[in-house]
């Protein structure tokens, strides 16, 4: 499909995304989106017409005057917007923010915990984090050295079995780090900067094939690692006791007390199962290595 | 035209089972814009039709029944805790709307979320209910000094008070009209027909038939319909809930004549009737009849109502949709003052409270 023909689908009839286990019905006329989802989307799954829809949402401009001298745009989620309005030209970033707001907002079957999640011989290492804590940047460069990419943002720790379910979808960079990668990984796909974002300067990098091609393949957690991109400090590896990591996952978790005594029993079933670890790096060849001998947790082999 | 989806599925639950993954797309959308969800996953679960639905949609009323169990605990820990603050105040203390039916364990409890717990105590101990309360860590929520006379003077209601940890919010009622409304419902009455709940010795909940008509009130004389089709699913379940106590029907419309609101009692009927084909003896409805309005007026009303009532989703509005909301919004201002002082009102509200901010 050509670029124009795909603005073309967006304005008339919208497209039909497959992400993971969701279904997104997208439509907008607004034409920087296209260019994102045709460059960062290309190798997903395109529904031609599907019964059932998880999130129909549209980017749209707002109805307002503002559209003839600061023109903006609008994430509808069936509709109504769950957020206010961002420049226009931040259109394609608020597609993928809006995106992450439907599955944490409604995803309930599962522990949604804000973190990245990669994968290497069936075992997942997540990594929780505030945002700052080059998560992202270290999630970016491990799936292009072999890791999987389960997702960027949002960890979903299955309730019923505890098992992680994929999410790949483009990994966010931030300022520094989105040149970090692009040296780290020329071959990268990266859409275009963003810039003045609520989150600074922003691009967002392509999942790798293979990811998007197993999304359907679920992982057992591992390992939980915070990392701590700090420069020039020493690559460290230490042993968190699983205590603290509880407390330290649970603040990052979107529903954790909603699921109430189930959000419980599935956190402990995760850092039960996994190795937990503070992890601080500068170099990202390093951190690299130090995930490669990583061991599985006993229990698990 | 065909009845939207969610109407069709509170008509007839048992008819679900047959929709398609099309179907189900539709009316999850309509049920969730008109926040009917985790109703609609209730009304399933009750008739154990859950496991007939496929396994997408299911999901969804699986997310949406999570939130709304969260809900309900929250709900009854919030009143456990309004309890304990106002006990030392010694005043009578009515439960009102969705903390009622949650703690009252009443079919529209299951599924509905709300943001404020709302209660009624006698009028002249809300002063000391508001101080008790104010011990407790709620505190005013509308600083401006017109806000504050908006409410003592002419409402029915304290400011909304806001917890200033947990956020919650609590509204303090000493009737269930304004002041300054044209119908003004004895609360004395109300107060004195309200009974305890199931396991306590200091909370109460209006009587089975002034629970009905204050939720008729609530939706067509003096509310918002932002959310017309749950209040009017609250009110079918009620009707069907308390419809088998033998003495319910009989009352219904007495009831509604002492306390003026014969005229919200015959809406509600008509309406149920109509959108949710729920049972209502033909004696109670013929003597509702009592309140119907004049043919031009109920003409305009159906007009508006059947426009307004049904979800606020592209796939039920027609062209009149906006028309319709937007007059029932200025019909329920009109009924709650006389127009001079709502002309004052929404003249402050317009050009002096934006300057103040």
């Amino acid at each position: 499909m050509t670029l124009a023909e795909l603005e073309f689908q967006l304005k008339k009839t919208g497209i039909f995304l497959q992400t993971g286990s969701f279904i997104t019905h997208l439509q907008t006329s607004i034409p920087g989106v296209a260019e994102g989802i045709g460059l960062l989307y290309a190798d997903y799954p395109l529904l031609e017409q599907t019964d059932f829809t998880d999130f129909h949402v549209s980017l749209a401009y707002p109805r307002t005057l503002r559209r003839w001298f600061k023109p903006q745009v609008l994430f509808l989620f069936d509709g109504k917007p769950p957020f206010k309005p961002l420049p226009l030209d931040q259109a394609f970033p608020m597609f993928e923010w809006g995106l992450n707001w439907c599955v944490s907002s409604h995803a309930n079957h599962c522990l949604i915990i804000h973190a990245a999640v990669v994968e290497k011989g069936g075992y997942a290492a997540i990594l929780p984090a505030p945002p700052g804590s080059g998560k992202s940047t270290l999630c970016a460069a491990l799936v292009n050295r072999g890791w999987r990419l389960l997702s960027d943002e949002l960890a979903l720790v299955r309730v019923s079995d505890g098992l992680i379910i994929p999410l790949p979808r483009p990994v966010s960079l931030k300022n520094a780090s989105i040149d970090v990668i692009r040296h780290y990984e020329p071959e990268a796909t990266l859409s275009r900067r963003i810039s003045d974002t609520m989150k600074g300067t922003v691009a967002h990098m392509k999942v790798p094939a293979d990811s998007i091609a197993r999304a359907a393949e679920t992982a057992r957690p591992a390992w939980v690692i915070f990392p701590k991109y700090q420069a020039g400090a020493a690559t460290r590896l230490e042993a968190l006791p699983r205590a603290r990591a509880f407390m330290r996952v649970a603040d990052n978790a979107f529903n954790y007390s909603l699921l109430g005594v189930r959000g419980f029993e599935t956190m402990a079933g995760l850092i039960d199962a996994s190795l937990c670890y503070d992890f601080t790096y500068s170099v990202l060849d390093e951190a690299i290595e130090t995930f490669a001998e990583l061991k599985p947790p006993v229990s698990l082999m | 035209m065909t009845p939207p989806l969610v109407l069709q599925a509170f008509r007839q639950p048992g008819a679900l089972t047959a929709l398609s993954l099309a179907d189900w797309d539709l009316l999850l959308r309509q049920a969730r814009r008109s926040n009917l969800l985790a109703r609609l996953y209730a009304l399933l679960d009750e008739r154990g039709l859950l496991e007939q639905v496929p396994q997408k949609p299911r999901q969804h009323l699986e997310w949406a029944h999570a939130i709304a169990d969260r809900h309900l605990q929250a709900v009854q820990r919030e009143v456990g805790l309004i309890r304990k603050a106002v006990a030392k105040a010694g005043v009578p203390v009515i439960l009102l709307k969705g903390a009622a039916y949650a703690m009252a364990k009443l079919p529209p409890a299951q599924g509905r979320i709300f943001s404020d717990i709302d209660i009624m105590v006698p009028k002249e101990s809300i002063n000391a209910v508001e101080a008790a309360l104010m011990l407790h860590g709620w505190a005013a929520t509308h600083h401006d000094s017109y806000d504050q006379r908006y409410y003592r003077t002419w409402m029915h209601e304290l400011p909304p008070m806001r917890h200033v940890k947990r956020s919650t919010v609590i509204d303090v009622h000493h009737a269930i009209l304004p002041e300054t409304a044209s119908i003004r419902p004895d609360p004395g009455k109300l107060r004195a027909a309200a009974c305890l709940l199931e396991g306590y010795d200091d909370l109460r909940v209006f009587a089975p038939v002034d629970l009905v008509l204050h939720s008729a009130t609530h939706l067509f004389h003096d509310g918002e319909l932002e959310n017309g089709l749950r209040d009017l699913v609250d009110i079918d379940g009620l009707l069907r809930h308390f419809g088998r106590l033998p003495t319910f029907w009989p009352e219904l419309v007495g009831r509604a004549q002492e306390l003026e609101l014969t005229r919200p009692l015959f809406y509600a009927l008509r309406y149920a009737a109509q959108m949710l084909h729920t049972p209502i003896p033909p004696e109670t409805m013929e003597a509702a009849g009592a309140g119907r309005p004049g043919w031009p007026v109920m003409t305009l009303m159906d007009g508006l109502f059947g426009r307004a009532l049904l979800p606020d989703h592209p796939s039920c509005s027609g062209s009149l949709t906006g028309t319709a909301r937007w007059m029932l919004y200025v019909r329920a201002n009109w009924l709650r003052m006389p127009p001079l002082l709502l002309a004052r009102h929404l003249f402050h509200k317009a050009f002096i409270s934006p300057k103040a901010e």
